[in-house]
């Protein structure tokens, strides 16, 4: 029901199941997204729950081992495709992108919900997959495996994320055609917050890299059915041709899930220290520095797979070029820390939390970058462990500091704090508590996607296993407080953090065309003041 | 930890430079991690809201700060590349008297073929000092031979010979996984190394008794009937295989290859593919009624056919390009 000092929200008018679902309105579409993103997050994360579970003990014990390889399939599929890659841009971005520019929407709302319905048809055969038996090819769908081998149902996976592609490149396009034509008056280019600089980048990599993934699955589907010979070496096809396909597109498909995470970061640390970000062109140069950049090193994911030595000499060389951008960033970051005014509300916990397993999660890459040490590391939990940090301890805990953050502006609630505070403690520790020993295990040599492994790894498996435990655990909080305040949280004012940004110079939760009056910008997106902070805290006191 | 120390206690002659770099990557990353998260801790209770400290003045940007750290750690990633590329380099690079040693990966299995002819399953014997060559392929889908101890790692491919090469320098047993995932018994796709003293590993060799893997070739050579034309007494139009090996060879469309081990084993199995120059291209190919043990062991028996061999016979089997 209407605020009685605010105008109609989007959430209340207009009513009605049907309303929803066929809403033009990029803020509905982006909560259609949220809801089926988190189902999803489930799904995947119940296979984790039983991969750890399996992995706990060095026997083969809990499932079989075709089971459990059905098992890593569907947790790589579902978290990669259904989660990390539309998490922030499809939920947050959605949301906030409009906002952010001061516009009334989308530049093509029809576009928007199409590629919500394509998400979730390409849920669909995921979901059917699993039911008919499950895929057991992994994420990578390596040929001839994928092709010729596999027993599985790899045709309704492939259809499934061959499907979501496309609701990501239309995702892509929509934003970068919004960024360009619809920012609002005043708002030039180095105006623009960084959120929106990493939707941009985002967006580039997303319509430039998504159409090679998508002919690649094609191809797959041609040689399963048809065994056309592209990949399968009894034909003159050649298997390593896939992985070069494949890592083209999924290499810069870590960069469509880390800039939105950067992004995120980059809003609630300047809030929350109440200061300017540190730096903020090179922040934006090194965007799209990352973007760009993160084209070039594919090939790093295929140090031992046959192909030359020079080519691996290569892309090595590039690799250690895009850590460059990425090491800029988390100094930024900290430097933005220097004589703030800094106080610890959840959304800052997660960003804090996102810095530092960034950290780890990049310095590791160092590691596989160099190509003496890949050799022995690669394909080993080592490598489960670095992407890990990079894309659940960071991306996963951008995303939840931009639940967090945002909530309160979406929902027009405010959530029980210190639930959140704890959480975000909770999910720290219990990510590292799993994924620390993998490293360990990973130079120690064992081998990744075993379903059974040698005794020597059983105590470190154990301490992991026993993080996921609490992992999960942490996860499932915020599930319930927040839907708690949906229903019984406080009403929170529309600028509950006294940000800057344009979205919160509107009702919270927005009218449906977003602001009653067009803004207008006339100054940088972080103008905070520490000292101003500090006095109105002690007038507060 | 029982086992830690067989595992983490490098075996190869490249195990001790692997591991330091390793371990200086450890202390170097480390040391960062730390750095930044106590600048992160100490600037969080420093500048918490309400502490006393200095707030005053911009500090929201300094081109010499940001231009330090773009170029410290840019200067620290080459230095690193360096260092990894000179080591990649020697992992790399065959030395010319390794023995040399065939592998067969299967779904779920490794096959090893020892010049002489023994055959193993899932482990190899070797002497220790000695640096060995494989020639590795799969008669499947890919795989990936990985001893830990050793620090070495390649992909196998089907329908291509990849190479690696190790010195072992220690004698144990030494696990052995395959490392890419290849299926239901991926996990159980497991063998071991065992690395012997010279005395020991002849006593070892002897006790085998099999016929040498040329042997073996030429038993199927006639078996196949390839004899029938390649033999000295053929009447079909067919090139003599004597010091074939190893050397250029015309081809009908006027280009050259080298009659190394891909190319035997291309004619072999698709033998309209690159036909001699100067032959008709009437040879039946034998893909599906052979496996790549057979090829091999083909191979062997191609190769031993040079009429002034070398004075080592297991020299330079193979010379798959990397």
């Amino acid at each position: 029901m209407p605020h009685a000092d605010s105008p109609a929200s989007f959430l209340d008018t207009p009513t009605g199941f049907r309303s929803w679902l066929l809403t033009h309105d990029h803020k509905r579409i982006g909560i259609l997204y949220a809801i089926a993103i988190t189902a999803f997050f489930f799904v995947g994360g119940a296979a984790a729950v039983l991969i750890r579970t399996e992995l706990a003990t060095p026997q083969g014990d809990v499932l079989t081992a075709d089971g459990y390889n059905e098992a890593f399939t569907v947790h790589g599929v579902v978290m990669v495709w259904f989660f990390l890659i539309p998490s922030i841009p499809s939920v947050l971005g959605n949301i906030l992108l409009p906002l952010m520019l001061g516009a009334r929407d989308l530049a093509f709302p029809r576009l928007n919900l199409a590629s919500w319905y394509l998400y979730a048809l390409g849920g669909i055969f995921t979901i059917a997959c699993l039911i008919a038996g499950g895929a057991d090819t992994g994420w990578t769908f390596y040929t001839p495996f994928s092709t010729l081998f596999s027993n599985s149902n790899v045709l309704l996976v492939v259809v499934g994320v061959f499907i979501v592609g496309f609701s990501s490149i239309l995702t892509g396009l929509n934003f970068i055609v919004t960024i360009h034509r619809m920012r609002a008056p005043g708002m030039h280019w180095f105006r623009m917050p960084l959120f929106a600089w990493t939707m941009y980048a985002t967006s580039l990599v997303m319509i430039l890299a998504t159409p090679v993934l998508s002919m690649t699955l094609v191809l797959i589907g041609l040689e399963r059915v048809f065994g056309v010979g592209i990949f399968d070496p009894a034909l003159g096809g050649d298997p390593l041709l896939f992985q070069h396909l494949f890592w083209f597109y999924s290499h810069p498909a870590v960069y469509i899930m880390v800039l939105p995470a950067m992004g995120v970061v980059s809003e609630i640390i300047p809030c929350f220290v109440r200061k300017r970000i540190f730096g903020y062109r090179f922040m934006i140069y090194s965007i799209m520095a990352i973007a760009i950049v993160g084209f070039f090193v594919w090939g790093h994911h295929m140090f031992v797979s046959g192909q030359s030595m020079y080519a691996g000499i290569v892309f090595s060389l590039l690799s250690f070029v895009v850590a460059i951008p990425s090491a800029i960033k988390v100094f930024n970051w900290t430097a933005t820390l220097y004589k703030g005014s800094i106080t610890f509300e959840a959304p800052m916990l997660y960003a804090l939390g996102f810095v530092g397993l960034f950290l780890l999660g990049g310095l590791t890459g160092l590691f596989l970058a160099a190509t003496a040490l890949d050799v022995h590391l690669t394909d080993t939990y080592f490598v489960v462990a670095h992407f890990h940090y990079i894309m659940v301890g960071g991306a996963v805990m951008a995303y939840m500091g931009g639940i967090h953050f945002w909530w309160p502006k979406v929902t027009g609630r405010l959530y029980p704090e210190a639930w959140a505070r704890f959480a975000a403690i909770l999910m720290f520790f219990g990510f590292n508590f799993t994924f620390l020993p993998q490293f360990v295990l990973g130079f120690l040599g064992m081998p990744r996607r075993y379903h059974s492994y040698d005794p020597e790894f059983g105590l470190l498996n154990a301490f992991s296993s026993g993080g996921a435990a609490v992992l999960a655990t942490a996860y499932l909080l915020p599930l319930g407080y927040l839907s708690w305040s949906l229903f019984y949280g406080a009403r929170s004012p529309a600028n509950p953090w006294a940000a800057t940004g344009l979205e919160w110079q509107t009702s919270s939760p927005p009218p449906t065309h977003n602001f009653l009056e067009t803004p207008r910008v006339d100054g940088g997106p972080y103008e905070y003041s520490p000292s101003q902070a500090e006095a109105e805290a002690e007038a507060r006191a | 930890m029982i086992g830690f120390d067989r595992l983490i206690t490098g075996a190869s002659n490249i195990a001790d430079d692997v591991d330091a770099m390793f371990f200086a990557m450890v202390a170097l990353c480390g040391f960062v991690l730390l750095a930044v998260t106590v600048t992160l801790v100490l600037f969080s209770v420093r500048y918490r809201r309400g502490s006393k400290a200095d707030r005053s003045g911009d500090h929201s940007r300094h081109l010499g700060a940001e231009l330090t750290w773009t170029i410290v750690p840019g200067v620290l990633f080459i230095g690193i590349f360096a260092w990894s590329i000179g080591l990649f380099a020697k992992i790399q690079t065959m030395p010319k008297e390794a023995t040399s040693i065939h592998v067969v990966a299967k779904q779920w299995m490794w096959k090893v073929q020892h010049a002489d002819g023994r055959r193993e399953v899932n482990q190899l014997h070797i002497p220790v000092g000695k640096p060995v060559r494989l020639t590795m392929t799969s008669q499947d889908v890919i795989h990936s031979f990985f001893v830990p101890a050793f620090r070495i790692k390649q992909d196998v491919l089907p329908n291509r010979y990849t190479q690696m090469w190790f010195k072992p320098e220690r004698t144990g047993e030494f696990r052995l996984y395959c490392a890419e995932f290849c299926g239901t018994d991926h996990a159980l796709m497991r063998g071991r190394i065992v690395v012997m003293e010279p005395a020991a590993y002849a006593l070892w060799a002897d006790a085998g008794g099999t016929d040498s893997l040329a042997h073996q070739g030429e038993a199927l050579f006639r078996q196949l009937g390839c004899s029938g034309c390649h033999g000295p007494a053929a009447t079909v139009h067919a090139p003599d295989l004597a010091g074939l090996y190893g050397k250029p060879v015309p081809l009908s469309d006027g280009s050259t290859v080298t009659a190394d081990a891909r190319y035997l084993r291309d004619s072999i199995l698709l033998p309209s593919k690159q036909v001699a120059a100067g032959y008709p291209d009437i040879m039946p190919t034998f893909q599906n009624q052979i496996d790549e043990e057979d090829v091999i062991a083909l191979t062997a028996y191609i190769q031993s056919l040079d009429p002034n061999p070398d004075p080592d016979p297991r020299q330079e089997t193979v010379d798959a390009p990397r």
